[in-house]
């Protein structure tokens, strides 16, 4: 093992796991403000990378451009599945806990098996883009453009995500939402629209990961579940409510992926990053950056 | 203890003695070996879920890893028979055995843990499972191990011509988990559980050791999913990791007892009487086309079911609020 060959698999890991980041923000965001685990979120990823091929494949449009469209037509679809089913979910008396992550698991089930019917089990890829199969090369260290720009998109997300949070009304009414939902109805906010704003924002997110990934990865109906469990552990390892711990996770866990395929055949490739959740939570219960 | 606590768990034994005599002359009406299949599954996920229930339903500590357990459970069993020719009986009790250790020296450091940071440790602990087992030659790796056929006989559990024998072991099987929970329900464990779960720091308080509590209900709870992946393994006679490990397990463990009623002694039974029928004739007679409708139908139901009835099915059955177990 050289030294290029290290630089090498952790740059192509700080590209995936900035990717990681991206897919699991959306979660960390809706999780922040309504304490709600969204076990569909895998499938939200599936739909996104759909939409992406759809449009290649109807017109012509190149993942690229679609991305925006994506994330547009994510965000209404987000928004719809809070005010149709999860609103209702929160509402239960009895073991919230349960109630809703066992809703939003029925979703992911019922979202797989509605792709498989509508879109057919079929393995489906975007054979030509204006980024697939090109390389670049930094000093003897080759990136494929496509996960290189998609790494760029992500970080131009979360900056945007960023200044939307600190500097726009809506993101202060996500903020006052987040810390208490019951005072911010006494100022005139009304609670159920910056939940539902929570969740189109968190969707449109994780629909502009979908899009960029359309153009790399394969796309058929089980393709969240592998994607969902890393969101799930980047965000916890992150904490839980924090942003900026999903950015930050996403990055960990990309390296890790990355160092662990060094030294472990590949197919264990995913131990080391259950392995770094572990150690970090049995020192930290919280998470690397969490407040609850 | 007022006398109504008493007379409704005078009550349950009797409905559970009333039912389980109506389970074991079913076989003798229904001949068909589909449906029989189908009784068979429904019991085992009862009892599955009965022990996840001690768990994650009375001591409030959702574990979505079980599969680890029932993986274990299986291995054990079926390495023991194919390699050293240990008898299933034994090797169920070794699975148990070594789980319920696994479970306690995993718990030590994961039930310091709480909310989705614990649930997400389970999941990834078993998924660490699961990644060793495809990993590992001796074990048959991704491949798996056939349980080779030696004959019917009970004692080394193998039943090719009928399935009344596995039927009525698990019958046994789901009555004993039942009757566990139902004896621990009312014990000193039963209400350290229930106290950690509603509030840990006003238990730990009050005197009630938590950290030991939880890992009294995670060795128990460990020990009868064991029993369950050893039945499992002698029932399919062959197993990988995939059929036994895999994340659909843990769900499955838990969705009877939840659907039904989490943390209610009725719950997981009426949970699989509903679900496993359900999942299992969606996927015989719609899951052949390939187009995902038994998934669409499942699906829904799991979600319909969770918005309507947050308590669980069995709110249906009682006047009472789904804890109706609890002396107040």
């Amino acid at each position: 093992m050289t030294a290029a060959t290290i630089i090498q698999s952790l740059a192509s890991g700080l590209l995936m796991g900035l990717l990681y980041g991206l897919i699991a923000v959306g979660l960390a965001l809706i999780f922040g403000l309504m304490d709600v685990t969204n076990f569909a979120h895998g499938e939200f990823l599936m739909l996104a990378m759909y939409g992406a091929f759809f449009l290649f494949a109807f017109f012509a449009v190149d993942p690229l451009l679609a991305a925006p469209l994506v994330a547009a037509g994510m965000f209404v679809f987000g928004a719809v599945i809070y005010l149709l089913i999860v609103r209702f979910a929160m509402r239960a008396k009895a073991n919230i806990g349960m109630v809703q992550i066992f809703t939003t698991f029925g979703l992911a089930i019922l979202m797989r098996g509605l792709a498989q019917f509508f879109f057919t089990p079929d393995y489906r890829s975007i054979p030509t883009s204006w980024l697939g199969g090109k390389t670049v090369s930094f000093g003897g260290i080759f990136l494929p453009v496509p996960q290189l720009v998609g790494a760029l998109i992500s970080v131009a997300a979360f900056g945007a995500l960023f200044f939307f949070i600190k500097k726009t009304d809506f993101g202060r009414a996500l903020e006052a939402t987040r810390e208490d939902a019951g005072a911010v109805a006494l100022v005139g906010i009304d609670k159920n629209k910056v939940f539902a704003l929570g969740w189109g924002l968190g969707s449109a997110l994780v629909g502009l990961a979908g899009a960029v990934m359309a153009s790399f990865f394969y796309i058929y109906p089980d393709v969240g579940a592998s994607f969902a469990l890393i969101a799930y552990v980047t965000v916890a390892l992150g904490g839980f409510g924090s942003v900026f711990g999903a950015f930050a996770g996403g990055i960990i866990v990309g390296l890790v992926e990355a160092s662990t395929a060094l030294i472990l055949p590949p197919s264990l490739k995913s131990v080391g990053i259950y392995a770094v959740y572990l150690l970090v939570v049995f020192i930290r219960p919280r998470g690397l950056f969490g407040s609850i | 203890m007022d006398t109504t606590f008493a007379q409704s768990r005078r009550r349950d034994l009797i409905l559970a003695i009333f039912l389980a005599a109506l389970a074991a002359v079913v076989p003798f009406f229904v001949k068909d070996v589909n449906i029989q299949n189908i009784m068979v599954l429904t019991l085992m996920w009862a009892a599955l879920s009965q022990s996840w229930n001690i768990l994650s339903g009375y001591c409030g500590q959702i574990s979505l890893g079980h599969a680890l357990y029932f993986g274990l459970g299986a291995y054990t069993t079926t390495l023991l028979f194919t390699k050293f020719g240990v008898l299933p009986w034994f090797g169920m009790v070794a699975g148990g055995t070594i789980s319920a250790l696994i479970a306690l020296g995993l718990g030590y450091p994961t039930f310091r843990l709480r909310g989705h940071y614990f649930v997400i440790a389970t999941i990834v602990i078993a998924e660490i499972g699961l990644l060793l087992f495809h990993n590992w030659d001796y074990a048959g790796a991704a491949l798996g191990i056939d349980v080779p056929v030696r004959g019917d006989s009970w004692a080394k559990f193998q039943f090719t011509r009928s399935k009344l024998p596995y039927y009525y072991f698990a019958l046994v099987f789901c009555c004993v988990a039942w009757l566990v929970t139902w004896k621990l329900e009312n014990s000193k464990w039963g209400f350290w559980w229930r106290a950690v779960k509603d509030n840990p720091d006003a238990a730990e308080s009050l005197g009630v050791v938590v950290f030991n509590s939880k890992m009294g209900a995670a060795a128990i709870s460990a020990f009868m999913t064991a029993i369950g992946g050893a039945f499992y393994a002698q029932y399919v006679s062959y197993i990988d990791p995939d059929s036994v490990m895999t994340f659909q397990f843990s769900l499955l463990m838990a969705l009877p007892a939840v659907l039904g009623g989490i943390g209610t002694l009725w719950g997981p039974v009426l949970g699989a009487v509903i679900l496993i029928p359900l999942t299992e004739l969606t996927r015989n007679y719609l899951g052949g086309s390939g187009r995902g409708v038994d998934l669409i139908l499942y699906g829904a139901v799991i979600v319909l079911i969770s918005l309507a009835r947050p308590e669980g099915l069995i709110g249906l059955f009682s006047r009472k609020p789904a804890s109706k177990g609890v002396p107040q």
